[in-house]
């Protein structure tokens, strides 16, 4: 790791301040379980860590029958998880964040830094670039060992896949994320904090050099709602998954009222499927229709060489997460 | 001023750093010890890049030392502070093997700076000796020969003490996934698992 | 004259008993202390620049800014300009500073120039055949060669056998002597045939061996009524040992060095470093208390143990210290080779096994890897066989537990399994049929068949090939053998009686976590018939009598002989002293629960303290040495597993119900560590069967997955239930004591990829069986049909 200078301010306005307006200044450092990762690797060379976990307001959970579940940025996996508001309003979530990573990773990891952390793409990581690119300019990804690398939005130049097996939890309940910036708060659909880079030097996320996300809030969800999650996970645990799958449902009698789907690590975002909620939506579930709403999800899907069996994954876990999700299983 | 202040140097010089953000230096202290800035209003101290004095309570005891900010718990643990218990294993939190005690909870202090981690207690392997008597874990593990090269047995040892005092009477499935955050790779997760439920009975 | 005979079975207070090991406190309460650990006065910490590039010329080195950096005390420039890198992660310029971090920043200042040269890191897809370059060695292949762990023999082989491309003269001798290469094989290049055939191309990435033969394959081919064919194999995987490779070296003054290293080798480390250094080893102490895994890659000395040394010298004298991180521990630290073959077996419809034939390849580095024993413990009469060495760019092989033999096994295993199939008979009652080609082990198989079945519930459970039953998830058996050698190593052992009762024994032997400091204490307390606290003992340290390395399950024969000899010896001198005390002959005594009696007439007793002051002022030292008198150890083992899978024929997910181990090693000096070398060989197995790849990138040259996340391993809960069976008791017992820890990791892969192929009905051909695999296959074998 590289030698770095370090404040731990008080103020989220100290914190803007002390950041840098360019990425490769300054980093937020919240639990630190990927940055200081990428540091050790060179992937990223901070000359300052702002540790930001003495914020104290961007801590804790509330609820309120109005503005929904809000998750404080530095709320850890493993608080969100055993949190009360948020087992009984959003099960989803608890059940998503307490099967990321380990004990270990959860009591550090923070739920802003679950959202913000790096590709685990292993050219990436490996130091040849987000979008890694041999001298010519051609993807070592698309001539390489692609296996895990995605199969929707992948018509370049990334290929690499969303991380977080948290994000599309939340987005699958309408979460929005809030940040601060030098120009104070936004806020946003999570959804649309994800986004696809262009060119390298690019970040994946609608954020700013100099700002910060604060919190996440989750509207109050509606009556008759049910949602699950699934994995395609080879491991019991601590292992990173081949694809996931969240679904909220709205029931309405037995039909499906509207649908959320939402995979992740098939595409460099968390991807949330039109195709399989219409292809719900005014259905009643069932093994078919569930199977139905899979293919639609994967329809646009395509192999980059190794990584074409991703595709039926994909299908397999929307379809397995819609009929836990009808059957009122949780996780 | 430190010597990293000379350009080419792999460290970067504090000059550079206070350029980031055009923040003025409030007071830049002559001898070692953080520089404050004036940053919204208050004063902030930076630390680093150069050795800052770091406390630690390891074990009930304190240990203090020069230590650069960007030097983990485990490495001042055990460079600094010859606490060698916690092992250095993949330094990413992928294995385990630096697992202690932060606050009570179980962590990776491989990804955890020793600067953040002042004022925190924590406790090693070490730490949970009972004198000269082995902690009933530390028993178990030597009754159900659960190690056999012994390296990840401390990482181990601390994360199964942090999982039973969550989980005093745990599923398999609980075990497997509240154990899941540690590898052995002489692989003696069979005398783990015995070690779990012979403390984990009801 | 002494009979050195185990003891019988009623007569043995510690050997065979379930005893937990001796430094289990120690480990579990953080208090071992391993090379990583060792912090010695004023000691610097070594970091080392490695090459980026797979195959590369080092052009130029700048090391100028590095060395001026404060808190840097030692720079050493391991491979200089002119020098070629045969890999990504090989060893260039090695720095020494006060702590990492300056280390860190220094490799970082270093500025190395490369001129990048063709390189290979794949080897999945079946070479071509006309890719033979049996030429001539150029110096590349030659040096290559050197540098990998090919025996001085092996290297000495291929010279005689393929001649050099070049001209060995004096000033080449000259400047290779500088560099330790053997006088052996300076000879050998000095005899050799010199061919300068132009079409001589630098190197070849494939070598391929003769044709070997036994019987007449084409007339078994038309003699066997069914054909099997299949292709099957493994990639590389690395042994990530958790304790990474390193050492610290210091020179105590001018000619001496301590050595504090991690490894599987301390009698031999002093050689090894001695020669790389020229100097001699008498002039190196090596000592090493605990290690934390080696699973044999941690035998040799390695390019950056001798840097610590140079870096040691540069600064001083200084204690230097290079431990590997992660990264390069799973680059460079060993890979085990691949191994793949074609194959095709001929049967009768009865099941009985006629004809062979195989087309292998695998690779193992720049040395190619060691061609897997095919087929694997059944001896099929008629053979046809041909090995393709893939020479590439991956890092240097190095043994893993039972080099070559899960290799084979896989190979092996699986393709009887698919004959099986197309025969429909259940695969436990081929290998019974055809166990007489198990020679000279088939009783042993017969006998743990029967138990393996019992446990498993194999004959009560097994379907044939596809599991029927409704819904996504299956359920499938699978089965295979494997055997190995085991005889105990070259062993030394000084046992002291001193008056006042105490023992101590000193063998330059080391615990690498297989309980071999309890087994020690087991057998020497036994013999004398005294507690285990009651003997001090002194391992892992060159200055104590000299043993084997930790290789190839040969500890536990070697150093139970020669404590059992080193013990008898003793105690018969103590014998001979007390007996007139005693008023008996020695040869009636018995030295039994701390005391020593006549056995006949148990009340003319003496404790053993009382017995050892008769031997006066002067301690009793005797030298016990295996080999020696007596049958104490041996080789040859054969052991079964069987395992249990489920399959998600949706997703592809494979996981363990369970597994079963039946497996003999003789005589078992401690059931409990013994037991547990079994359990941690059949996870270790679930792992590489079911996760472990080194994936590499042919563009860039580099090993994608050098962390211990992408790198992925078997966890707590993934391995399922776990039965182990040791055969023990008559038949088995009065063979001595025979090593254990390569036997059972052989057959894991092989049991788990025939289980799945029983669950789903079709054979995933590759390990590991990720789900990716899994689902390719499914889709393969429907589209067959379809
Ligand atoms: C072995 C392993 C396995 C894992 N498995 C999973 C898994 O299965 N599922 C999963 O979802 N995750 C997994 N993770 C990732 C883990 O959840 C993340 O590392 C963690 O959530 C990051 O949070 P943190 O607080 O530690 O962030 P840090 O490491 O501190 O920061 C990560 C990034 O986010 C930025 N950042 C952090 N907080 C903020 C903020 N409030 N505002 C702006 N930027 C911020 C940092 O600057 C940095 O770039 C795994 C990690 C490891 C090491
Ligand atoms: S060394 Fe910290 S988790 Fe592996
Ligand atoms: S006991 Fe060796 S790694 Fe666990």
């Amino acid at each position: 790791m590289r030698a770095f200078e370090y404040a731990s301010p008080k103020q989220k306005q100290q914190v803007v301040e002390l950041l840098g307006k360019h990425w490769g200044d300054a980093e937020v450092l919240a639990g630190g379980t990927d940055l200081l990762a990428l540091m050790k690797d060179d992937i990223v060379r901070p000359k300052r860590l702002i540790n930001i976990i003495d914020l104290k307001e961007l801590h804790g959970t509330t609820f309120d029958a109005k503005a929904g579940l809000r998750i404080g940025a530095l709320v850890t996996l493993t608080e969100l998880s055993e949190d009360p508001l948020a087992s009984k309003h959003c099960p989803m979530l608890a059940a998503a964040a307490s099967d990321a990573a380990s004990p270990q990773v959860r009591n550090m990891a923070t739920i802003g830094g679950n959202m913000c952390q790096r590709p685990r793409c292993w050219y990436f990581r490996n130091g040849l670039g987000l979008l890694a690119k041999d001298s010519e300019g051609k993807s070592l990804v698309l001539q390489g060992d692609n296996r895990y690398h995605a199969i929707l939005g992948n018509d370049g130049p990334a290929y690499f896949v969303g991380p977080s097996t948290v994000a599309p939890a939340l987005i699958a309940y309408g979460a929005r994320i809030r940040l601060f910036g030098p120009k104070g708060p936004r806020e946003l659909p999570l959804e649309k904090f994800f986004v696809i880079p262009k060119a390298e030097g690019e970040r994946e996320h609608d954020l700013q050099p100099n700002e910060i996300v604060t919190e996440i809030v989750v509207p109050p969800p509606a009556a008759n709602v049910r949602a699950a999650h699934y994995e395609v996970r080879q491991k019991e645990a601590f292992d990173w998954p081949y694809v996931t799958a969240s679904v909220v449902l709205q029931q309405e009698g037995d039909k499906v009222h509207s649908a959320r789907v939402v995979m992740s690590h098939v595409a460099p975002i968390p991807w949330l499927s039109e195709e399989a909620s219409q292809a719900l939506v005014g259905k009643a579930v069932t093994e078919a229709t569930a199977d139905a709403a899979g293919a639609a999800a994967v329809k646009n899907a395509k192999s980059l060489g190794r990584n074409k069996q991703k595709i039926k994954m994909a299908h397999v876990a929307v379809k397995r997460a819609i009929l836990r999700a009808a059957k009122g299983e949780q996780a | 001023m430190s010597d990293r202040e000379q350009e080419g140097s792999a460290g970067v010089s504090r000059r550079e750093f206070l350029k980031i953000s055009g923040i003025a230096a409030a007071s830049m202290p002559l001898i070692a010890g953080p520089a404050v800035l004036k940053v919204a209003g208050e004063d902030v101290a930076i630390h680093g890049p150069d050795k800052t004095p770091i406390t630690l309570n390891v074990n009930g005891k304190n240990y203090s030392a020069q230590i650069e900010p960007r030097v983990t718990l485990l490495d001042a643990l055990r460079q600094d502070f010859e606490i060698t218990g916690p092992k250095r294993v993949c330094d990413r939190g992928a294995c385990g093997a630096c697992t202690v005690l932060m606050d009570s909870k179980a962590v990776y202090s491989c990804s955890v700076l020793a600067i953040e981690a002042q004022d925190k207690p924590i406790v090693t392997v070490e730490g949970l000796m009972q004198g000269e008597q082995l902690h009933p874990v530390q028993a178990a593990f030597v009754e159900n020969d659960a190690q056999q090269c012994g390296f990840c047995t401390p990482g181990f040892v601390v994360a199964t003490k942090a999982f039973l005092d969550k989980h005093p009477h745990p599923t398999p499935e609980q075990v497997h996934r509240g154990l899941g955050g540690n590898f052995c790779r002489c692989e003696t997760y069979d005398g783990i698992r015995k070690v779990v439920s012979q403390l984990g009975k009801a | 004259m002494p009979e050195y005979t185990w003891p019988e079975a009623g007569k043995r207070t510690f050997i065979g008993k379930r005893i937990s090991r001796v430094d289990g406190p120690l480990k579990s309460s953080g208090r071992a202390k391993y090379t990583y650990d060792i912090v010695r006065p004023g000691m610097l910490y070594g970091k080392v620049l490695r090459s980026p590039y797979a195959h590369a010329r080092v052009v130029s080195i700048d090391t100028s800014a590095a060395e001026k950096m404060p808190g840097v005390k030692a720079v050493h420039v391991v491979q200089g300009p002119g020098k070629e890198v045969f890999w990504a992660g090989d060893d260039v310029v090695a720095v020494a500073a006060v702590d990492e971090c300056t280390a860190e920043d220094a490799v970082r200042a270093i500025k190395v120039e490369y001129e990048r040269l063709p390189h290979l890191v794949v080897d999945a897809q079946e070479p071509k055949s006309g890719t033979d370059s049996r030429g001539p060695l150029s110096k590349t292949d030659l040096l290559a060669l050197i540098d990998t762990d090919a025996s001085d023999n092996q290297v000495i082989q291929q010279i005689q056998n393929r001649g050099i491309s070049f001209q060995a003269t004096p000033e080449l001798l000259g400047q290779w002597r500088e560099q330790h290469i053997k006088e052996e094989i300076l000879q050998a290049l000095q005899k050799a045939e010199v061919k300068t055939s132009s079409e001589t191309s630098d190197s070849s990435w494939y070598k391929v061996t003769g044709k070997q033969t036994q019987g007449d394959a084409e007339k078994g081919f038309q003699e066997a009524e069914i054909v099997s064919e299949g292709t099957y194999g493994q990639p590389v995987i690395t042994h990530c040992c958790l304790e990474t490779h390193g050492g610290i070296a210091e020179w105590t003054d001018d000619k001496n060095i301590l050595a504090h290293f991690s490894t599987q080798n301390v009698p031999g480390l002093a050689e090894q470093l001695g020669r790389a250094l020229g100097m001699p080893a008498a002039n190196i102490h090596v000592h090493q208390d605990h290690v934390g895994g080696g699973f044999g890659s941690k035998l040799g000395l390695d390019r950056w143990g001798v840097a610590a040394a140079q870096l040691s010298k540069k600064a001083g004298g200084k204690p230097v210290k290079i431990m590997l991180e992660r990264d390069s521990e799973l680059k460079v630290a060993g890979c085990r080779p691949s191994a793949y073959a074609r194959v095709k077996i001929g049967a009768k419809k009865d099941g009985t096994l006629v004809a062979w034939e195989s087309y292998s390849w695998g690779s193992g580095g720049v040395g190619g890897g060691g061609s897997p024993p095919l087929p694997y413990v059944l001896n099929i009469p008629h053979q046809v066989k041909q090995h393709t060495a893939v020479v590439n760019n991956i890092g240097p092989a190095r043994a893993w537990r039972a080099p070559n033999h899960p290799q084979a096994c896989l190979i092996t295993m699986s393709a009887l399994d698919d004959l099986a199939a197309k025969l429909n008979i259940n695969p436990l009652e081929l290998y019974r049929k055809n166990i007489a080609l198990a020679k000279p082990r088939e009783k042993i198989y017969l006998e743990e068949f029967q138990v393996a079945d019992e446990l498993m519930g194999w004959s009560s459970r097994w379907h044939p090939r596809g599991d029927k039953t409704p819904g996504p998830v299956k359920r499938g058996l699978g089965l295979s053998l494997h055997t190995w050698g085991g005889r105990g190593h070259n062993s030394q052992c000084d046992l002291t009686i001193f008056p006042d009762g105490s023992v101590e024994i000193k063998i330059g032997t080391q615990d690498i976590g297989t309980g071999t400091r309890t087994a020690i204490l087991m057998v020497a307390a036994d013999t004398l018939g005294i507690p285990m606290e009651g003997i001090k003992l002194l391992i892992g340290d060159n200055s104590y009598p000299p043993d084997g390395a930790s290789g190839g399950s040969s500890t536990i024969g070697g150093v139970s002989s020669s404590t059992f000899r080193a013990a008898v010896d003793a105690r018969d001198q103590l014998f001979a002293t007390v007996a007139p005390a005693l008023n008996a002959q020695p040869a009636d005594l018995e030295a039994v629960g701390g005391s020593v009696r006549v056995a006949k007439d148990t009340s003319r007793s003496l404790s053993w303290r009382e017995a050892c002051s008769k031997l006066g002022p002067h301690a009793v030292t005797v030298r016990g040495k295996n080999p020696g008198e007596g049958e104490l150890t041996n080789s040859g083992v054969g052991g079964v597993q069987m395992a249990d899978v489920s399959v998600d024929v949706e997703t592809g997910v494979v996981k363990i119900n369970k597994m079963v181990c039946v497996q003999d090693c003789g005589l078992v000096v401690n059931p409990k560590t013994a037991e547990s070398q079994c359990l941690g060989a059949l996870i270790m197995g679930v792992s590489y069967a079911l996760y472990e790849e080194k994936v590499m990138d042919q563009a860039t040259g580099i090993m994608l997955n050098p962390h211990m996340d992408s790198y992925r391993l078997a966890g707590l809960g993934d391995v399922g239930e776990l039965v182990v069976h040791m055969m023990t008791g008559p038949g088995y017992d009065e063979r001595g004591v025979i090593g254990l820890g390569e036997p059972p990791t052989v057959s894991p892969g092989a049991a788990i990829s025939n289980a799945v192929a029983n669950a789903i009905g079709v054979r995933v051909p590759m390990l590991p069986l990720t789900p990716d695999r899994v689902l390719e296959a499914l889709e393969n074998a429907a589209g067959g049909r379809a």
